[in-house]
């Protein structure tokens, strides 16, 4: 649906359901350069469950009007302002990869507004490969296939998509070429490279918390998302082995049921 | 630094597999199933709403199948695919989920005959008309563009005469209309040519020619390049609006660049179901292994060929487009590098009488319905593929009675030459008669 956030045109898939915003509230935030269609095989479970999905579209991404937020703080700041932006309350936030600083920060600044955290492929900071920035930067085609590259794990270069007939690999690049390079990948891997807030964020971080990690994770390794996992207080961790950063997709059926467990026990719907 | 993705030719070995999900199996099974338990209600609910990834029934998806849609998909750069029981379906499926009633295409006219049967006398019974533009007459296919146009479809090679679409300034075409622009590419496989980097959307192929490359089983795909945007504009309402048929889903807005192949599959192989059967599928995994190699020999003899044709006493005319003075030589050069695949059409001197003695003669090429064989392939168009089009179509589609259709097969050349040799003396002799 769009709606409007700071008086700009603002999309966020409902998981095929009319949003209600008298139900529990889960939105779902982006990596890098893509757009809520990454989470197609999360959402729609949950809003056929009598949750509320928004999966958004970061300002300039996917079908959202207005330009790219440029820090993660920003970034951070405008998922809480969508959740009175649709008529609600509260939320559980649910992030993946860059996703995870912003939903991160978004606790930081309306911890009264956010009642679950799940964080997918995170890290407490994303510092990017130069090279790989300046590609991006400079909207080199190059830096999409790199990132799938690093993005996927070893199983998920052979393909084997959840959805059958899907190619891994070419969804994701396609989502993100779906815009000017620079102004979506560009912008966020600069953002996520500048970030230095997160190891003092997540030791402060006070909700329920889970962290699904790819066993095989090159862009966010599985170590430094244990590093993370150990800042926050409390948090359940999930490792899916033989998976790369992309979990979402790689092996979405271990990842609905690892969040379907954390969100029925933490943020379950009131009869 | 360069991305470690796999490359063309370990793709066609192993994308959309992974042995460890398979009980360590190195070549891929053959699920040989009706149907898929489900772990409970709420999961079987799941797989129904397309909440999440899974097979139900294989009228829908097939394990075994869908390895040959990833692999194929990945081969070809494009974001989905779904294969289906032949490549007719697949063209027919492409078209229905794209089309209503009261829609129009834009069509090249230099086709297999059996497509241009079914848009020009199938299709009109759903409503959906067509306008033939010859392949060409890249102006021409902008001119037949109508307010209820949504879609342009084409082979980049033409079959039977070997003239080639202009796909890149077609594609330009397409993209000012804000329709897809469609390919049938069975003529060059993803070796020879990868379309979405020419400008097209959607692709077709027979899977049955060289992509299999045995002869053994009947398959098609459509992939999907994920390049469309369906929501530019309001030509694509069963894509963009909600789909009564899965609760209200918009495919466009759920699916983004796979969202025309995933209402291909919930929609058409749901209601008209043309699927593939597994053991299909496996037969042209097979063939898809040796892709490279085969395509490699065929180019090469088809070379030879060319050049041994358009130097025999018999031979009026040759066409293909590395044929010297051919007109679309350039633009081969442009968009073929690799080669300009293994279709050849010949004038054979002394029309239809001669064509058919030629046919009738040759002992290893075979005379049959079908092209890109691994065994080299010989045909009369007017009197088979084509021959349920009236003289007007023949015409226009750029047949004509003299042409002999060959599909250059991997045999040792010299072989191919000594047979033809044969059929060329047994062509000569019908003249011979009539000159008494």
């Amino acid at each position: 649906m769009k709606f409007k956030v700071r008086g700009i045109d603002t999309f966020a898939s409902t998981g095929g359901r009319p949003f209600d915003k008298n139900k529990p509230l889960i939105i779902f935030v982006h990596g890098s350069g893509l757009s809520h269609m990454v989470w197609v095989l999360q959402t729609r479970y949950f809003a056929f469950r009598g949750y509320s999905v928004l999966a958004v579209d970061l300002p300039g991404h996917g079908l959202s009007s207005g330009e790219s937020l440029k820090t993660i703080e920003e970034m951070g700041d405008w998922v809480g302002d969508v959740i009175g932006a649709v008529g609600c309350k509260e939320a559980s936030l649910v992030g993946h990869s860059q996703g995870c600083l912003v939903t991160m920060e978004c606790v930081a600044q309306h911890p009264e507004k956010i009642k679950t955290l799940t964080l997918m492929g995170g890290a407490s900071a994303i510092p990017m490969n130069p090279e790989l920035l300046k590609l991006a930067e400079e909207s080199n085609p190059k830096a999409v296939d790199l990132m799938m590259d690093f993005a996927h794990g070893p199983a998920g270069h052979f393909g084997g998509h959840p959805v059958p007939g899907l190619y891994h690999l070419n969804v994701g690049s396609m989502i993100v070429q779906n815009k000017e390079i620079k102004d979506t990948l560009g912008v966020d891997f600069r953002a996520c490279d500048n970030y230095k807030n997160g190891p003092e964020i997540a030791k402060k971080l006070d909700l329920p918390t889970l962290s699904i990690l790819g066993a095989q994770d090159r862009m966010c390794r599985l170590k430094d998302g244990k590093i993370l996992a150990d800042y926050i207080k409390g948090s359940e961790v999930k490792i899916i082995e033989d998976c790369g950063h992309m979990m979402l997709l790689e092996e979405a059926d271990q990842t609905l049921e690892i969040l379907k467990k954390f969100i029925a026990k933490n943020y379950p719907l009131i009869n | 630094m360069d991305p470690k993705t796999y490359k063309f030719d370990t793709l066609s070995l192993h994308a959309g597999y992974q042995p460890s999900k398979n009980a360590g199996s190195r070549q891929v099974p053959i699920y040989q199933t009706t149907s898929y338990m489900f772990d409970d209600v709420d999961h079987a609910a799941a797989l129904f709403n397309l909440e999440r990834g899974g097979h139900i029934y294989s009228r829908m998806s097939n394990p075994t199948v869908q390895v040959l849609e990833e692999r194929v998909c990945a081969l070809e750069g494009g974001t989905a695919a779904l294969a289906t029981a032949s490549g007719m379906s697949a063209i027919f499926l492409t078209i229905m989920t794209l089309c209503n009633a009261g829609d129009h295409m834009v069509v090249s006219s230099q086709l297999y005959g059996g497509t241009v049967n079914l848009f020009r006398l199938t299709l009109p019974k759903f409503g959906i008309k067509t306008t033939f533009v010859k392949p060409r007459d890249t102006e021409g296919f902008k001119k037949a563009i109508q307010p209820n146009t949504k879609g342009i479809f084409g082979e980049l090679v033409g079959n039977p005469g070997n003239e080639l679409m202009n796909m890149p300034e077609v594609s330009n075409i397409a993209k000012e209309a804000g329709i897809p622009l469609i390919i049938d590419s069975t003529y060059q496989t993803p070796y020879l040519c990868r379309p979405f980097e020419h400008g097209a959307d959607l692709v077709v192929h027979s899977l049955t020619k060289w992509m299999s490359g045995n002869g053994s089983s009947m398959a098609g795909i459509l992939v999907e390049g994920g390049t469309f945007d369906w929501m530019q504009n309001d030509k694509f309402p069963t894509m963009t609006e909600p789909y009564e048929g899965y609760h209200g889903l918009s495919f466009a807005e759920e699916f983004g660049p796979t969202a025309f192949t995933m209402m291909a599959r919930a929609e058409g192989m749901r209601d008209m179901g043309p699927c593939l059967a597994p053991q299909n599928a496996w037969n042209i995994l097979h063939g898809l292994e040796t892709l490279s190699l085969r395509m490699e020999k065929h180019c090469s003899n088809a070379l030879k060929m060319v050049e041994y044709l358009s130097n025999h006493e018999s031979v009026a005319w040759v066409s293909h487009a590395s044929a010297p003075g051919h007109p679309d030589k350039e633009l081969a050069e442009k968009i073929l590098p690799k080669g300009t695949g293994s279709m050849i059409a010949f004038g054979i001197k002394g029309g239809k009488e001669a064509g058919a003695a030629f046919i009738n003669n040759v002992k290893l090429a075979s005379h049959l319905a079908n092209v890109g064989d691994a065994r080299t392939l010989v045909i009369h168009p007017a009197s088979a593929t084509h021959s349920q089009m009236d003289e007007a179509t023949l015409k226009f589609a750029g047949l004509s009675h003299d042409m002999i259709r060959l599909s250059v097969g991997l045999e040792d050349f010299e072989d191919i030459v000594n047979d033809f040799e044969d059929g060329f003396r047994a062509a000569k002799k019908p003249r011979l008669v009539a000159n008494k």
